[in-house]
């Protein structure tokens, strides 16, 4: 076990066990790209990575800027259309996990992608949601990976870009949805899972050093804690060396490389 | 049949003001140089489609050439906002900006559904998301059959789209290849077509016979715009730009510097001007 890691190395390392060989993971860009990729590069090297713009089983030695970067076509078992990737595969219910990140997040692992203030006269206008609605419902379960702040963190969304349990307690259910919907938030602080009955997200794991008025004060609602909570086991070695590696990899690969002057 | 034209005569006979243009290109293969184009010859009150408004559009919004735009994600991917289109929706600069915003499910479907002439697409969609509350055009369809209630998205019938590829042989027939996008369904939804290649050549020789292929009578005009992608990528040609990229959040996050990029890497340009980009290597990233 190594002692000396980031917040931000422990958040993807954590959200990299989540996940196994079995798994036919739709990944978002940017954290949890990151942490499917260390998941594939040590404990699960046959897990199926997807990406929204159409390449499956693909294998990147550098971690995509965007959603489309050439590398992820390059390493990919196949690469299909946007339509065939949202129709057969997502919506098919071909795949058993999606993880994405959001702007916010509420106590219900509700993402907002969207905006900030009213939807008309935004204040912050965000991205928008690109294949977030349809990923949160139509894979089999979802992983969620994003750092604990009271901005992030928030008691009311301003807008429900995709849904996670709704309202809390059986929404999706009602509205008949057959996934489970969110049922891991990794942080860089702590993980969360949603209570069996309630859905709202509690606090099952702290990471190494973090106390936990810590996660109380980065959080924007009243965080409850699991009757038990476990410590987060430490990075390993290899989960670092990985991690740093890959990164290390990408940096000079965005930065270094191809002509950064001018477009025509 | 498609006609083989110059960039300038392709994009002044077939984009005109008021259009419904929609420019493909999901990350790969995305028509910059038409874009460029579209903004030298003063296109106005365009209505812009597309699943990933990026940089280009980004451009298009700030030199104020669009009405409004229809879209499921707009930012710079990996790097942050598009700084022009937010200033135009929180500011409405340099004028208001109508959008009309889906999930990516919905606009796939809704192309799909307009390459085959179809009026609306179904999905398994926007379950207990915002915005069917804030888009009108995101309503429901009830199942015959199973009583399912269903989303509904109109079919997008671009008055004409653009995209690049990566070859044409003399006949105007067109190959794409790589991460292949909604280019296709885009082509054939739209009333006229432009597509800017890298290379003409004497056959095409698609390398399998299930190749994405868009047959001469289902285009309208093919342009030799070697380079015309970058800083998007051509599979097989060069790498995307990352660095690019990266860079355009400092440029488009000032109104002036924003100008001033525009005037001199678009206004004083042209298409030639982008054959210093193209190189055939493997597409590794960049």
């Amino acid at each position: 076990m190594m002692t000396d890691f980031t917040p931000t190395e422990m958040m993807t390392i954590a959200a990299a066990r989540e996940l196994s060989n079995d798994d036919v993971c739709f990944v978002g860009i940017g954290a949890p790209s990151a942490a499917c990729n260390v998941a594939r590069l040590t404990h699960a090297p046959d897990i199926t990575l997807i990406y929204e713009s159409g390449t499956v089983g693909t294998r990147p030695d550098v971690l995509p800027l965007s959603i489309g970067d050439g590398e992820l076509c390059d390493t990919a078992l196949f690469t299909v259309s946007v339509p065939e990737m949202f129709r057969y595969w997502l919506q098919g219910g071909r795949i058993t996990t999606g993880f994405l990140g959001g702007a916010q997040i509420d106590r219900f692992a509700n993402l907002n992608t969207t905006v900030v203030g009213p939807y008309d006269h935004p204040k912050v206008r965000l991205p928008g949601g690109g294949g977030a609605p349809e990923i949160a419902s139509n894979c089999g379960r979802i992983f969620i990976t994003m750092a604990l702040s009271k901005r992030g963190f928030v008691e009311k969304l301003p807008f429900v870009t995709s849904m996670g349990h709704g309202e809390g307690g059986n929404t999706r259910e009602k509205l008949g949805l057959k996934t489970k919907g969110p049922t891991r938030v990794i942080t860089d602080l702590c993980i969360l899972e949603p209570d069996p009955e309630t859905k709202e997200l509690t606090v099952v794991s702290i990471h190494p050093g973090v106390g936990r008025e810590r996660i109380v004060e980065n959080c924007g609602w009243p965080i409850k804690f699991a009757e038990t909570v476990i410590e987060t086991p430490a990075p390993t070695e290899t989960e670092l060396s990985v991690l740093r590696d890959i990164n290390a990899r990408t940096k000079k690969a965005h930065e270094g490389a191809g002509p950064g002057k001018e477009a025509a | 049949m498609a006609r083989i034209m110059s960039l300038t005569d392709a994009v002044a006979e077939n984009v005109r003001d008021g259009d419904t243009v929609a420019m493909e290109g999901f990350t790969h293969l995305i028509p910059y140089a038409a874009g460029h184009e579209v903004i030298r010859q003063g296109r106005e009150d365009l209505f812009l489609v597309r699943m990933t408004p990026d940089i280009l559009y980004d451009q298009l919004i700030g030199v104020g050439a669009a009405r409004g735009m229809k879209f499921s994600w707009g930012g710079n991917p990996g790097v942050g906002s598009l700084h022009r289109f937010r200033d135009a929706v929180e500011n409405q600069w340099p004028r208001p900006l109508e959008i009309e915003e889906h999930s990516h499910a919905a606009m796939a479907n809704a192309y799909e559904a307009g390459a085959a002439n179809l009026p609306f697409a179904m999905l398994r969609g926007y379950i207990g998301a915002d915005l069917p509350k804030v888009n009108p055009n995101i309503k429901s369809v009830t199942c015959p059959f199973t009583g399912e209630v269903l989303a509904a998205v109109p079919a997008i019938r671009p008055d004409v789209t653009i995209i690049h590829a990566q070859r044409a042989d003399r006949k105007g027939n067109v190959l794409l290849e790589g991460i292949v996008g909604v280019q296709k369904e885009a082509v054939l939804a739209a009333r006229r077509s432009i597509v800017t290649v890298e290379e003409i050549v004497d056959e095409l020789s698609p390398p399998s016979p299930n190749s994405v292929v868009l047959p001469t009578w289902a285009v309208t005009a093919v342009a030799h715009v070697p380079g015309g992608a970058f800083p998007s990528y051509a599979h097989g040609y060069y790498p995307r730009s990352n660095a690019f990229y990266i860079r355009w959040d400092e440029i488009a996050r000032d109104r002036e510097t924003f100008t001033a990029w525009i005037k001199e890497n678009v206004l004083d340009t042209r298409p030639e001007d982008y054959a210093r980009h193209a190189a055939k290597t493997s597409a590794k990233v960049a």
